[in-house]
Parts: C-alpha cells; structure tokens; sequence
C-alpha cells in the first residue's frame, strides 16, 4: 500500500525533502546489515510505499506539495532532482505568490476555499497512481499561515474526499519563545480544526529536536537543515517497512492503519509523541556498540519519565504501584511527573530484534486503567538495520507526552486572547472572536481528558 | 510612490542600491524571480515586457517599486525629478511614471493635499492603475516622503488614502521622515501633525526616521573610518551610508549618506521576499505580527552592522555583538531608546550566515534586559535570508513595536500647539479651499489620542501580572 505525502507550507516542504532524502538514503545504502532477499524486500516494500516508477528509472517521490509563495516549492523541487536518486513529479505542486501573512485565517478561510479544486486535483491524481491507496500524511508546522491554516483546510478536504483513508497529520510545534508572535493563535487554531477531520497528530517539537543537535549531535551552528534531518530521521524509523504480530513472514502493507489500530484506541486521544534511540553524529557510530537490553531500559525511562531524548534522563520516576484491584479512572495516587500512558508502540530496527525481551513495557502500571497492557503495547521490528544504526529502537507514544506544551500553547494564546491583541487581523479574513472560543473549548477538552488518564 | 522632494531622493538612492544589490547576486546577467520584484524586463526594441521575461537575459530594466509595482514619481517642482531623469538611473525609469508640477508646495500640506490632490487625482488613479496592471500579483504599495513639507507631506497622504479607496487589499508601507530639532521649516509641526492623522487612519505600518538619528550615525562612521586607528580599514562598499558600486558618479550630495541607510533599510526589509532563506519573512507577515491594534502600526527600525573592516587580520564582529547592537540607542533610525520602554512586538530579520541556533541563543541573551507587554512576553517575529547584504557576511534589521515613539508624538505635539496657541500662519492653509479650522482640531485630537493609547500601555509596564483564569470544562 502506499502513502501519499502532503507538503504543506515552507516548513512542511523542508522537511518533506529531508523525509524522502532519508528515506532513499537508508534504502540506496549496503549497512542493512542483514540478507540479501531481506534486503530486498525491504526496498521493494519501501518503494512502493514511497515512490513510483518513472521511464527513466528515478523513483518519484509520492508526494503533493503545497505553498503560497514560490521560493521554497522552487528550492525544493530543484534540490531532489540534482540528488539523481529521487525527484519530485515536475507537476504534482501547486504554489502562489503572495503567501499566507502567518495568518491562520488567510490560510483557512481565503486560500484554503479559491484553491481547493485545484489541489485535491493534485491529491486525486497522485492518489490515483497508487495501485492501492494507504492513507495520507500531511507535513505542516502550526505557527505559520499556509502550513496552519490552509493545512487544517486541506486535511478537512482529504476527509471529505476520502472518507475511509487514514490520515496523519505531521505537525511541527515552533519553539516556545517564539518565531512567529501569533504562533500561539495559530496553533490553537490548527490543532482544534485537525482533532476533528484528522486520524492522529504526530508532533514534533523544534525546542527537544534543537536540544538533540545541541546535546546529541553535537551540531554548533544549528541550522534549520540540522534540524529537518533529525525528524526525518526519526521519521523515518517509524515508516520505513517492519514486521508485526499480524504480519510475521512478510513485510506489513498498512503502516497507517496499523499505526491507528495500535495507537488510537478512542477518538478524543489523537496525540502521538515520538522518540528515537540512540541519536549521535554519522562519525561517531563506527566506535559505539549497543546493547539492546540497554537502548530498551532507557527507551523505558524516557516514557516514563518524559524525557525528550537519551540524555539527562530522571531515574527517580517510577511507575506507581498498583496496589488496590478495583481499576479507577481516576490517576489520584498517580505522582504527577509520570507520563501515563493509552498505547505505545515500540518499533525496533537492526541485528537480533527478533530476540529482545520487552516485558517492561507490558507492566500495567504504565497504562491507564481502561486498556489491558496486552492491546495497549504493540511492537514492529526488523533485522534490517535502518540508516547506518546498527541497532535502533523508536517510541511512538499515545501518552501525556504532549500535555504540559499544549498547556503552554493555550495559555499563552489565552493570555494574549483576553487582551484581544490581533483578533483584528483575523476577523479581517472572517474568523471571529466566536471561532476563537470554539478552538479554545476544544482543546480545553482535551486537556482535561489526557489530565484525568 | 515616492512623492516630494526627500522622497525621490531617498527613493533614488534606493535604486541605485537595489541594483548593486541584484548585480552582485545576479551575475549571469538572467532577469530572474528575484529581479522581478522589483523590475520589469523591457524589450526596448518592442517596448513591451519581453517575451521570456524569466530566462531572457536583462535588456533593459524599468524599475518598479517592491513586490511588482512599478515606481510612481510624485513632485510639484521639477528640479529633483529631472536630476533622477538626468542621471545615471534615467534608463531605469519611464517617464510615464512621472507627475510633476512646476511652483511646488511652500511647505504646505493644504496646497498638497487639497489643492495638488484635487488637481491630480484622476492622472495619479491613471498611473497607478497601469502600474499595477504590470504585476502579477501585486503585494504592497511602499510610500516614501517626508512629514515636514509641503508635497511629501500632504500629497503623500493624499495618495495614501487613494491607495486605500483603490487598492484596499494592498498593504500600505510608509517610510516617513519626521522633521528634527533643528528644522528650518516654521510650519513643519503643522504639516506633520495633519499627516500623522493620515497615517493613523490610512497606513497598515510606518517606519518612522528621524534626520537627527540618520545623522548621528554619519557621524559615527566617519569618526570610525577616520579614527586612524590601526586595522581600521573599512570596506567602502559595506558601509550603511555608502551608495559605492553603484551608478551614481563618486561626487555624493550633503543627504546621499543619509538616505542611503533608508535605502539599506528598505532593501533589508524586503531581502527574504527577494531572496531565498530558511525561514522566509514576507512583507504581509511583518504587518500581521507587528500590528496587535491597528493603531499601534509605528515601528522603530534600527540596522546593524554598520559597516565591516576589510582589514583581515581584525577579527570580525562577532556574531552577537551584532544583535547587541540591533538593541542600542545609537543605532535606532529614530531618537528612541527601546530598551527602556515597553515592548509589544518585535521582529528581527537576520540576513547572511547566520542560522537559527545563533537567532535562539541571541533572543535568549537579551530577552531579560527588555520589556514586553504582559501578552505578549515571547513576542518575537524572526526571518533567515540566505543573502547577505553587499560588502557583508551578515545583518540584522530590527523592528520593533514599542512606547519609545511617544516621546517623538509628544515633541511633535508640543510644537504644534505653540503656533497653534498663536494661530501663527494658520491664515495660509485656511484660504486653501477644502481646509478648515476642524482639519487642525481633528488632527491634533488624533495624535493625542495616539499618544494616550501608548500611555496607557507604558502604564501596565512594571505592573503585576495576574493571567486572565482559563474557560473551565465540565468532566
């Protein structure tokens, strides 16, 4: 089955390069680290799920891309096909040229209405070229105007279109202390819009990933380049082919579906949270071993603990005992620093990940009351190694990982709400203050219901 | 639009500028996306626009003012006009984008508001409109002129709000030069203050400069340039103030020094529409971001480096002295010191080698020294251009909405109402059909309104913070 991408705005077609760059990369490379017809497989079952076959013999990259302005559709464009590995189809884009202002409003309400046509058109075509159809994946960052606001459009649109597919939503959380000064508005905005048309959020947040180029990666001057190749990366760990426990002889052909069945148990829980381990500079992996043991006691604590990477981890949060038998819905004797969780996903990638024992993810102490720790916890895995990482493991998390940074996001757009500081800029474009209060109202909502797990 | 005579110079010396600028990015000579911003490519032969206006090597390029609007040149006396038509960038221009007039102004906003408005209404609607028509998607009008005179001042804000009646989803940029301590023009309170009810009504955002600040920093080069001091060697191409490289001829006029850091300010503020960049800072989002109310649409600019040492062996300025700077009293345009008064907004347009980590780490630094709104406490806006200015490997062009132009509506105030007081010279503009006694009240009550509305604002600054309760959901 394949994917078909959808890059919207400057920052979801950044790293919608950087995806499809990894993607060929880890696919094009001899570290797979395992056999031959393994090999094999993988690559067949990627490229489907990625690309589609030219005359020429260039795979093209399954994707729609989507911008107000044209520098950045122009860039990308270009810098795949000097790649000559992968490209981009010459007329899967679509692009103006005066952009979206930041104004979710202008993205939503203008944009999103005079252009839709023309990019479902788009859609409908690169889906069509799928001999079968897996879903959607969106790429947008929340703080801007195209990404935001014509992406929460755009995604209502896919819904409408496709009834029945599954659609994930890539979204980029901006740094706190801001790039853009409405981020806050716009975020409240887009995650209220797409809670409702979407499947599941897959967040990213541009603070942790700066602090693994930081920390990690040991990158001085960070760019944003540095910073796109660690979500693809990361990326890319959860969508490249894996076995699951339904599909053990060959590679699984739904990576969405599954990825919904395992993770979204209930409608008002869409947030997915993402880790990976190890991260490190390219040089630096030739004189590192891992033990899977080890890479899984710390993937263990990070969830627990919500640590947002390998380094600097709290060992002192432990799960809470569960002492009484009657299950409550209540986490009353819950320390408030434990990340509880709905569902988790484990993906594991490299040499004997058949083998690994992963017990302590089973423990019912993580997990709310309400799911058995048995369809809670699902794991993928392969013996082909992924991206010169002889062995590495990725979390993908339905848990209370995004609360406090949606808390943030609220409040801080709250704060600025009361003093009506830019509504005008909005209700020029048709979004009233009533539109506002809706969006708050809603995430609101899903605050209490991830506080209350 | 440039209209009046500080206008077309400054306008002048932001042609000159822009193509050095594209000359050294664009070296094959190719009309390219980047061009095209500004310039329409004509074929001389036909006259029309050439055919491959993209691939199509630079025949001759007619210039427009930002994001696709060709320039429109406003004066009611000819001398300045006819030097830009005269000179080294008479190719750039058409004179079918001319409207001139012969006796001037006098230094009064009624003769150009009123009286020149009223006269050239139709021929400005005319030109605009085929102006526009050579866009392709027209983004925003940017009016250059000064609040002081006559022309500038009043026929520039007549245009102003012609540009509002017909073009209402363009946005309206406005560099205006305010009139200084020492101005020798008697009635220039009087002519800013009934501009500045124009720009509050009509302007989407204004940049305000002062000649004063412009000065000081003239000064301030040239004492460094001149300082002797050892490995003090300054690229001539890289200062602010300098209009070299470009094709103006080496003899440079009193106020080209001057006018060139408006020109550098307005070619930075554009830099990311024009060229690429990792995070991409277009003309509509600095309007969005900077203007919470829509009054409050007054920002002081500042612009670092101004200038860099050619002399190899002096390490180069840091990196973060360079935001430091962006922050300091000596290099805001106008007389202000934004350090010490409240913040409601700011953006900062890096261009160069620079990436997001620098940008981060520098926010990071200066945030605790500055003040913002209770609101607004990260409220920051932040563009990347990959292209660094001519004669640099980086810049910073800093906006920022904040209190510290209320002194300068104070001052403005003040002088106004001691010939106001007096009814000094007042006869000159009510004779002019169309003006009355209420044109003055009304535009001083405008300003002190706008000075109230900062006021209020300067109140809540050292203020406790109480966070409005947040709507509580039924479990």
């Amino acid at each position: 089955m394949s994917i078909v991408t959808v890059q919207l705005g400057q920052c979801g077609n950044q790293i919608g390069h950087e995806v499809f760059n990894a993607i060929c990369g880890d696919i094009r490379g001899t570290h797979g680290l395992c056999s031959k017809k393994e090999n094999e497989s993988y690559h067949d079952t990627c490229k489907e799920r990625f690309f589609s076959e030219e005359d020429s013999g260039v795979p093209v990259a399954r994707a729609v891309l989507v911008d107000m302005e044209p520098k950045v559709i122009s860039q990308t464009l270009s810098l795949a096909a000097r790649s000559g590995y992968w490209k981009y189809d010459d007329r899967s884009h679509f692009c103006q040229k005066q952009g979206s202002g930041n104004n979710w409003a202008n993205g939503y309400s203008v944009h999103g209405p005079r252009h839709k046509e023309v990019i479902m058109n788009l859609v409908q075509k690169e889906a069509e070229k799928c001999d079968r159809l897996g879903g959607f994946f969106t790429i947008m960052s929340m703080a801007g105007g195209t990404g935001s606001g014509l992406g929460a459009f755009v995604t209502q649109g896919l819904r409408d279109a496709f009834p029945t597919s599954f659609i994930l939503n890539h979204v980029i959380w901006p740094y706190g202390t801001g790039e853009v000064i409405v981020q806050n508005y716009n975020s409240v905005l887009t995650l209220s819009h797409l809670y409702r048309s979407s499947d599941a959020l897959l967040v990213h947040e541009n603070d942790v990933v700066h602090k693994i180029c930081a920390q990690l990666m040991n990158i001085k001057q960070i760019s944003f380049r540095d910073v796109n190749q660690v979500i693809a990366h990361q990326l890319g760990s959860v969508f490249q082919p894996t076995y699951t426990a339904e599909s053990a002889l060959h590679y699984s052909r739904n990576p969405l579906g599954d990825l919904m069945e395992t993770l979204v148990p209930h409608p008002e829980f869409k947030m997915l949270g993402l880790r990976n381990i190890p991260q490190m500079p390219e040089n630096s992996l030739a004189y590192s071993a891992f033990s899977w043991p080890g890479l899984i006691k710390h993937l263990r604590q990070m969830l627990i603990a919500n640590a947002k990477m390998e380094e600097g981890i709290d060992w002192q949060v432990k799960p809470p005992r569960l002492g009484c038998s009657i299950p409550s819905s209540h986490s009353t004797n819950r320390p408030l620093h434990f990340n509880t969780s709905i569902a988790n996903l484990v993906i594991l990638r490299g040499k004997d990940a058949h083998s690994i024992d992963l017990g302590s993810f089973q423990d019912p102490s993580l997990y709310t009351s309400w799911l058995k720790p048995r369809d809670a916890f699902n794991v993928w895995k392969t013996p082909r190694a992924f991206n010169k990482y002889e062995k590495s493991a990725a979390l993908v998390s339905n848990s209370q990982f995004l609360l406090k940074p949606l808390d943030n996001v609220v409040g801080k757009a709250w704060n600025m709400f009361a003093s009506k500081a830019y509504i005008h800029q909005y209700t020029k474009y048709g979004i009233e203050e009533e539109d506002f209060l809706d969006s708050f109202t809603a995430l609101e909502q899903v605050i209490s219901t991830y506080t209350t797990l | 639009v440039i209209v009046g005579q500080c206008g077309n110079q400054v306008g002048c010396r932001f042609w000159d500028l822009a193509l050095r600028e594209h000359a050294a990015v664009n070296k094959k000579g190719i009309y390219d996306e980047a061009l095209s911003s500004f310039f329409r490519n004509i074929d001389t032969r036909s006259g029309g626009d050439g055919p491959d206006i993209y691939k199509g090597k630079i025949r001759s390029l007619k210039a427009r003012f930002f994001q696709s609007i060709k320039a429109l040149l406003i004066d009611m006396e000819e001398g300045v006009v006819n030097e830009i038509l005269q000179g080294p960038l008479r190719d750039v221009f058409d004179s079918k984008q001319l409207i001139t007039d012969v006796s001037g102004s006098g230094n009064n906003w009624a003769v150009g508001h009123k009286l020149y408005g009223c006269q050239y209404r139709e021929n400005i609607v005319e030109k605009l409109r085929k102006t526009a028509e050579h866009c392709d998607c027209l983004q925003c009008f940017f009016i250059i002129h000064s609040m002081g005179g006559g022309t500038g001042s009043g026929l520039g804000t007549f245009v102003l709000n012609l540009l509002e009646e017909e073009f209402p989803e363009v946005y309206r940029f406005v560099t205006s030069v305010y009139p200084s301590g020492e101005d020798d023009v008697i009635t220039s309170p009087y002519n800013s203050v009934l501009a500045m009810k124009e720009l509050n009504e009509h302007a989407d955002c204004v940049l305000p400069i002062e000649n004063e600040s412009l000065f000081d920093i003239v000064n301030k080069i040239h004492q460094m340039t001149n300082s002797g001091k050892l490995g003090a060697t300054v690229k001539q191409s890289s200062l602010v103030t300098s209009g070299a490289g470009g094709a103006k001829a080496a003899q440079e006029k009193p106020f080209d020094a001057m006018n060139n850091i408006v020109a550098n300010l307005l070619l930075n503020l554009t830099s990311s529409a024009r060229f690429e960049g990792s995070l991409n800072m277009d003309l509509n989002e600095i309007s969005m971001n900077l203007v919470p109310f829509p009054r409050l649409h007054y920002l002081v600019s500042s612009l670092t480096p101004l200038y860099t040492l050619a002399d190899v062996n002096v390490p180069s300025r840091r990196l973060d002295q360079m935001f430091s700077d962006a922050f300091s009293r000596d290099h805001q345009l106008i007389q202000a010191d934004p350090k010490h008064s409240l913040y409601l907004a700011c953006a900062l347009l890096v261009r160069g080698n620079v990436q997001v980590s620098d940008l981060r780490r520098n926010i990071e630094r200066l945030k605790p020294s500055l003040h913002f709104v209770s609101w607004n406490q990260e409220g920051w806006k932040t563009g990347l251009c990959s292209v660094p200015p001519v004669g640099h490997s980086h810049s910073l062009l800093a906006l920022a909405n904040n209190t510290c132009v209320k002194p300068t509506f104070i001052e403005l105030k003040d002088k106004f109402m001691k010939l106001y007081k007096k009814k000094a010279h007042l006869h000159h503009y009510l004779h002019i059909e169309g003006m009355e006694q209420s044109c003055f009240s009304e535009a001083i009550s405008s300003l002190s309104d706008l000075i109230e509305e900062y006021s209020e604002l300067d109140a809540t600054k050292d203020g406790p913070r109480t966070d409005p309760p947040r709507l509580k959901i039924a479990v």
